[in-house]
């Protein structure tokens, strides 16, 4: 998709180019191998992860992790040594606390790649762009700074961020989102194409770019082939540390290709085997220098871990099952969870060597099936009703405890879930019409909500919000919640091009605020040093993104303007036509006109006639009125006659 | 002032002209017997032309793009198609239940990794209920079913989520099956959509989700689909029979409970993908001649007469015809194939094209006999199952929800058990399909392009709704001049009453207004009739007639003498204007039944007179004009009426008072606004048309 931006936003970025090339430049690494060698902390810093997972329907996650950091206060003034400068500027100029973008393409599989696991709870996104960012400004100023950075944003990764510019299609969340801010501000553009043309810029922003290091494993084809794709940029700037910049990049592949391979009864069941080489069709060739540290991690999930323990198999990278190779340098542990229940494993691989290419990889022996840990709820979000007049949403919860067991454990407990949603202004949501079923039974709505904040839609100037809170026993089974909603009308020139395909409301998001993923490791020099395991070990709230909804509206018939003239015109002209006869007539006049002239008057056609017969006989015209009548008729269908016949013996 | 002028002006012994507009409707009015009977044969003859009119469907949507990619439908997947066929015609005899098959389709889906769920339903009761009409979403809480009703059916889905997609939109296939008893061509028609399916799953080009939905038909195909369909758009969330609930009924209906929950619950969970872009039927016809080439057969009609965009048509078309080299074909009468007369007609039409062929090249009416005759017979049949309002198919289900769909109906071209017949067969059939659905997954918007108002003459040929309104326009032009001819003629009559006959049509008025209300009456009547204890079709059908005629009596008691006091041609004045008004509403709802039944109204409503009347004209006129007036009469009853076209269109209509009450029935419970236009419509015009051929001019004549 063509990205649509000011060119005024995006000159300064131009001039910036070759700066933020010169201060990545050789001369300056030098210097900067040996600071982070011996810095430690002071410096910027550069590092570079690849965390790979298999998931239980044959596929697997790949996650790239980069993060840059620069220190509060900048030594050399203005000038940076790994930190990309435009992002820097970006953050001073515009006061930004926090802000987070991502460019997605494809769904994340809750059911079946995970929902309550860290990885998944911060890099599963919703289709499209989503931004939201978070402002260190007064109330004011935020609304406007909001615009400046979606422009910048927009110049910077060649996406049409800008759309986000308009008042309609942001909002600022209350409770929902975040807790009680009033100065951030949330986004999201459904329909938003993902492609190359936004990840070249996302990869300049690294030292390395895509040249050396774990980046350079991303081969186009293979990434863009995946079953999901999410592009994800945060930053983060303090007054203690400066600014985090944190880029991920999350696929999910297919590793095996063969697709017309006969599906024998084993080859079905058993896990395809892979390694990188076979996933990206590239090896990692030595580390970005300038990275601090450069890992490949394999994670295996806990339900892996608690089968092999059944086994007997332990932590072992090697057994009857399966096979990882290289063998790891080191594996790390969770220790975060009850006692008698597995946990997952983190094995752990160095990418130092230059030379030798690290082609880490797993070997499946025999059938084996897990699964991933979900969420609490299953969410799910739909249309009901047809017709181009109304219609409703419902979010549908339901439960994945499968197992009648945690059912009773959880009997005393009560769930809190928060329900984030935004809709466009054309959908004219009725707030009031919130109806709440519980396991089939339609609940007292004030009974289940425990804090709810509506920010109406207005035409054309906002769009709706809502945020609800609600509180339900943990044994529910099944909650669906309703609202009806209207559909609008836009103005002509509101419609886009493809205007037929129908409207998107925004995924909704829903949080569990009870529950967090987190996960806690052996406090050594290498958990610490990690960024990846240091994000692993923060507390994050399960989250879920719903289905993007697409909602038919109204749309006028583009393809007949010249019909519309057409009618409209005739309608006008009618309209007016009539309108002047009635004010400009006058009756007594006109029949007193009437009388004088009616013996001389006769009609148009009999008078042409008349004339034309006169002329040919030259004749006086008063004279011989009947005869001439008579005689021109027979004399126009002799002419007739005469002209089909000369035709037909023509032809 | 203009008072005074217009006292002035009648004074005048010459009037002035009026204005040119009102000379022209005074004049056609004048001439109103010359005009009405130009303009029926006119629109009678246009109407015999429109295959001549048709012209060549094209498609209008650029993103569509058929037939652009190679097929990836190979003949692994024909074995596939073959082998689960296989599996489940030999499973068949084994498996008593049909649970069993739902399963093996089930366990099929999850293997090549889609989604899949059982959706179990209960068959609607066939209620009367023909004012749903007006508001096709029927309430959800009526369709509660309690557990213990020990019939139901099985639907299972499979869902593919489109690899890149953002799942907002889906294309749905549909393969109905009786679970009951399950036929070899229906396993054929499971096993092509399945080598589809499990082609899909593996594509890269998925941008929509594909639904694959195969219906329990054990109580209808279209009960199967409709019920899926309503828990899609209107699920009812207020049901004790969630999860729970289905699984209980399993263990109170059959012993493969164990099974079922071996799966988990998770199964039963209802799944959605989005709003859904079109949807395929698809069903196998098994047959023992030989013939050229296999076949597809398309089905469109929804109810009301309502179509799917032409672009859908358009695509199957051009894939069968132009890549996979099938025949396709669409519903035609066997009777006019077979009429004598439509063969003249024909003959002459094809000499008239070679005539003005000579004229002037230009001229194209080149159509020869035989596309004529089969160009009608196939219209015929359009025009036919577009009026009864009634769907062809489960495709209908879709059409209520604004979903685009289409039956195709394979058919091979010998029988099914030749080994050779059977693997071309189910290529090009996989071919099609996956062609269909590739092409509908290029679109970006929903199917708007093309046509929506249309009737096919031929697969490839159309007549769009500019073309055909004009016999019925024709048809229906002269009731209004008729009905102002007689109302001023009625006034001219009497000058001496012209001042009270400006206000004695609302006499007139009254009359057509009870009947109305009779007519009215006499189609809700079938909602007393279910609370009687009558179980056969006759007994139903006569009581039905004699309420209707005791109603009737009541009306005209109510009326008294008052229904022939005002003249028989104000009365026929009112009639006529009222038909006109229904047969212009009933276009805009269902063209094709406005248009029959203005071919059978408007004789009958512009010849009626009464038996008694006086006149100078000769004995043979006379007789003339009462036999026509008869038999119109006879052939306008609707009963009647429909054991013609009965005979006319069905190859095998059995005729008799029964079939009467089981169309009717058909009518009520598929919606169709057909019931109502014969009810509130046609029936109230016959009566009348009746009341005033049996009119007593005495009171006139000796007056006069």
């Amino acid at each position: 998709m063509a990205a649509l931006f000011r060119r005024s936003t995006v000159l300064p970025f131009l001039l910036l180019l070759p700066l933020l090339l010169f201060s990545v430049s050789p001369l300056a690494c030098g210097k900067l191998i040996n600071d982070g060698g011996e810095g430690g902390e002071e410096g910027e810093q550069f590092a570079e992860e690849l965390l790979l997972k298999p998931l239980p329907d044959r596929k697997v996650l790949a996650h790239f992790h980069f993060e840059s950091t620069t220190p509060p206060s900048a030594d050399n003034g203005r000038h940076h040594h790994l930190f990309p400068k435009a992002i820097a500027q970006l953050v001073r100029k515009f006061q930004i606390k926090e802000l987070e973008l991502s460019f997605t393409q494809g769904r994340w599989n809750y059911e079946s790649w995970g929902g309550s696991d860290s990885l998944s709870s911060t890099n599963a996104k919703p289709p499209g762009v989503e931004l939201w960012a978070l402002f260190n400004l007064p109330v004011k100023e935020i609304d406007a700074t909001w615009k400046n950075v979606t422009h910048a944003l927009s110049g910077l990764f060649c996406a049409s961020v800008n759309f986000l510019e308009s008042s309609t299609s942001y909002s600022a969340p209350g409770f929902a989102f975040r807790s009680n801010v009033s100065n951030i501000r949330y986004g999201a553009l459904p329909r938003e194409a993902v492609c190359t043309e936004n990840l070249t810029p996302w990869l300049k922003i690294l030292p390395c770019r895509d040249k050396a290091g774990l980046a350079s494993l991303m081969d186009r084809p293979s990434i863009y082939k995946g079953y999901y794709h999410s592009q994800r940029l945060r930053l983060t700037s303090s007054e203690l540390y400066g600014i985090i910049l944190e880029q991920t990049l999350t696929v999910v592949l297919q590793p095996n290709s063969k697709r017309n391979a006969a599906h024998s009864s084993l080859d079905v069941s058993i896990q395809p085997s892979w390694s990188i080489s076979s996933m990206f069709n590239k090896k990692v060739a030595g580390s970005c220098v300038l990275a601090k540290a450069s890992r490949i991690l394999i994670e295996l999930e806990k339900d892996i871990i608690s089968k092999l323990e059944k086994m007997g198999h332990g932590d072992s990278w090697s057994n009857s099952v399966f096979d990882l190779f290289p063998s790891p340098v080191r594996v790390i542990k969770d220790f975060n969870s009850l006692p008698g229940e597995s946990n997952s494993i983190l094995y752990e691989y160095v990418n130092h060597n230059e030379y030798e290419a690290l082609d880490v990889g797993i070997k499946w022996k025999i059938p084996f099936v897990w699964s991933s840990p979900h969420a609490p709820f299953h969410v799910s979000r739909f249309l009901m009703g047809s017709g181009n007049e109304r219609g409703s949403i419902a979010i549908s919860l339901q439960s994945t405890k499968l197992d009648e067991e945690l059912v009773h454990k959880s009997q005393g407990c009560t769930m809190q879930v928060v329900i984030f949603q935004v809709v466009p202004w054309y959908v004219k949501v009725y707030y009031h019409t919130l109806q709440i079923f519980v396991d089939g039974r339609l609940q007292n709505s004030s009974d289940m909500i425990e804090k709810m904040q509506v920010t109406p839609s207005e035409d054309k100037m906002l769009p709706g919000t809502l945020e609800l809170m609600l509180k339900y026993p943990c044994s529910v089974q099944s909650v669906i919640l309703t609202l009806d909603f209207d559909k609008g009308f836009l103005h002509i020139d509101e419609y886009p091009p493809d205007a037929n395909q129908g409207f998107d409301i925004p995924s909704a998001l829903v949080t569990f605020p009870n529950f967090h993923s987190s996960r806690k490791y052996v406090k050594d020099e290498f958990s610490t040093d990690s960024p990846l395991l240091r994000k692993f070990q923060e507390k994050n709230v399960v989250l879920s993104y719903t289905e993007v909804l697409l909602v038919p509206l109204t749309t006028p018939d583009f393809s007949m303007p010249y019909n519309v003239i057409t009618f409209t015109c005739t309608v006008l002209a009618l309209y007016f036509g009539s309108l002047l006869n009635v004010l400009r007539r006058r009756v007594g006049e006109e029949e007193r006109l009437l009388k004088s002239k009616d013996a001389a008057k006769r009609g148009l056609i009999p008078l042409l006639f008349s004339k034309l017969s006169s002329k040919i006989k030259g004749q006086n015209p008063e004279s011989s009125n009947s005869s001439s009548l008579l005689g021109s008729k027979f004399l126009i269908i002799i002419v007739v006659l005469l002209a089909f016949l000369w035709h037909y013996f023509l032809n | 002032m203009p008072a005074d002028e217009q006292g002035e002006t009648t004074q005048q012994e010459k009037r002035p002209r009026s204005r040119l507009i009102v000379r022209l409707a005074a004049f056609l009015v004048a001439h109103s017997i010359l005009v009405s009977v130009l303009c029926c044969i006119a629109g009678l003859i246009s109407f015999l032309l429109l295959p001549v009119l048709a012209k060549n469907t094209y498609v209008s949507e650029n993103a569509l793009m058929p037939g652009s990619a190679n097929s990836m439908f190979s003949s692994q997947d024909v074995q596939k198609a073959n082998r689960f066929a296989d599996d489940i015609i030999n499973g068949g005899d084994a498996k008593a239940s049909g649970i069993e098959i739902a399963r093996f389709i089930h366990q099929h889906m999850v293997d090549v990794g889609a989604e899949s769920y059982y959706h179990k339903f209960h068959p609607r009761a066939n209620n009367f209920q023909p004012l749903h009409f007006f508001s096709s979403i029927t309430n959800n809480l009526e369709m509660q079913d309690n557990c213990s009703s020990t019939s139901f059916g099985l639907n299972s889905v499979g869902i593919i989520r489109a690899p890149r997609g953002d799942g907002k939109e889906a294309i749905v296939l549909v393969t109905p099956y009786n679970s009951q008893k399950i036929t070899k061509t229906e396993a054929f028609s499971l096993g092509m959509a399945f080598s589809v399916f499990s082609l899909l799953s593996q594509v890269t080009w998925l941008a929509k989700d594909i639904v694959w939905l195969a219906a329990d038909s054990q109580y209808g195909e279209y009960a199967a689909v409709d019920s899926w369909l309503k828990d899609y758009y209107n699920p009812a969330f207020l049901s004790d029979t969630g999860n729970i609930g289905a699984n209980a009924c399993y263990e109170e209906n059959n012993h493969h409970l164990d099974v079922i929950k071996v799966e988990g619950p998770k199964c039963n969970v209802y799944k959605r993908a989005g709003t859904m872009a079109a949807a395929l039927v698809i069903k196998v016809m098994d047959k023992h001649e030989m013939e050229e080439r296999d076949s597809v057969t398309i089905y469109a009609e929804a109810s009301n007469g309502q179509m799917p965009n032409l672009d859908l048509i358009n695509i199957v078309h051009y894939l069968a015809v132009h890549r996979q080299s099938l025949r396709v074909r669409i519903g035609s009468m066997s009777y006019f194939l077979k009429a004598a007369w439509l063969k003249f007609f024909g003959e002459m039409l094809q000499q008239i094209g070679i005539f003005s062929k000579h004229m002037n090249p230009k001229w194209k009416i080149d159509i020869t006999s035989a596309d004529y005759v089969d160009g009608t017979a196939t219209l015929a049949s359009s025009v036919y199952y577009q009026a009864l309002g009634v769907p062809t198919g489960s495709h209908g289900a879709f059409r209520d929800y604004q979903v685009d769909a289409i039956t195709l109906e394979f058919s091979p071209r010998s029988s099914l058990n030749n080994e050779n017949v059977r693997y071309s067969f189910l290529l090009r059939g996989g071919r099609l399909i996956e062609g269909v659905i590739r092409s509908v997954n290029n679109l970006l918007e929903k199917f708007h392009q093309s046509f929506f108002l249309y009737l096919l003459t031929a697969p490839h040929k159309f007549v769009s709704v500019g073309v055909y309104m004009i016999p019925f326009a024709l048809l229906i032009a002269p009731l209004p001049i008729v009905a102002a001819a007689l109302f001023s003629d009625n006034g001219n009559s009497d000058a001496k009453e012209i001042i009270s006959g400006s206000w004695k049509w609302l006499r007139a008025a009254k009359v057509v207004f009870m009947i109305h209300l009779w007519a009215i009456i006499v189609s809700l009547l079938p909602y007393l009739l279910f609370q009687l204890p009558l179980s056969t079709a006759i007994k139903l059908t006569s009581v039905w007639a004699a309420l209707a005629i005791c109603t009737l009596q009541m009306v005209y008691l109510i009326l008294g003498t008052c229904s022939y006091h005002c003249g028989w041609k104000l009365l026929k004045s009112v009639m006529i204007a009222a038909a006109s008004i229904g047969l212009s509403l009933m276009s805009i709802i269902n063209f094709s039944t406005a248009q029959i039944g203005a071919m059978l109204i408007v004789p009958m409503c512009l010849l009626v007179q009464p038996v008694r009347k006086e006149t100078q004209a000769g004995i043979v006129l006379k007789v003339l004009s009462v036999t026509c007036n008869l038999a119109l009469a006879l052939v306008g009853f609707p009963p009647v009426a429909l054991s013609i076209m009965k005979g006319m269109f069905e190859d095998s209509g059995s005729v008799g008072i029964s079939a009467f009450w089981e169309w009717t029935q058909i009518l009520w419970t598929w919606n169709s606004a057909t019931y109502l236009y014969l009810l509130w419509i046609h029936l109230p015009c016959w009566v009348l048309c009746l009341h005033i051929f049996l009119y007593p001019c005495t009171r006139r004549s000796s007056k006069a």
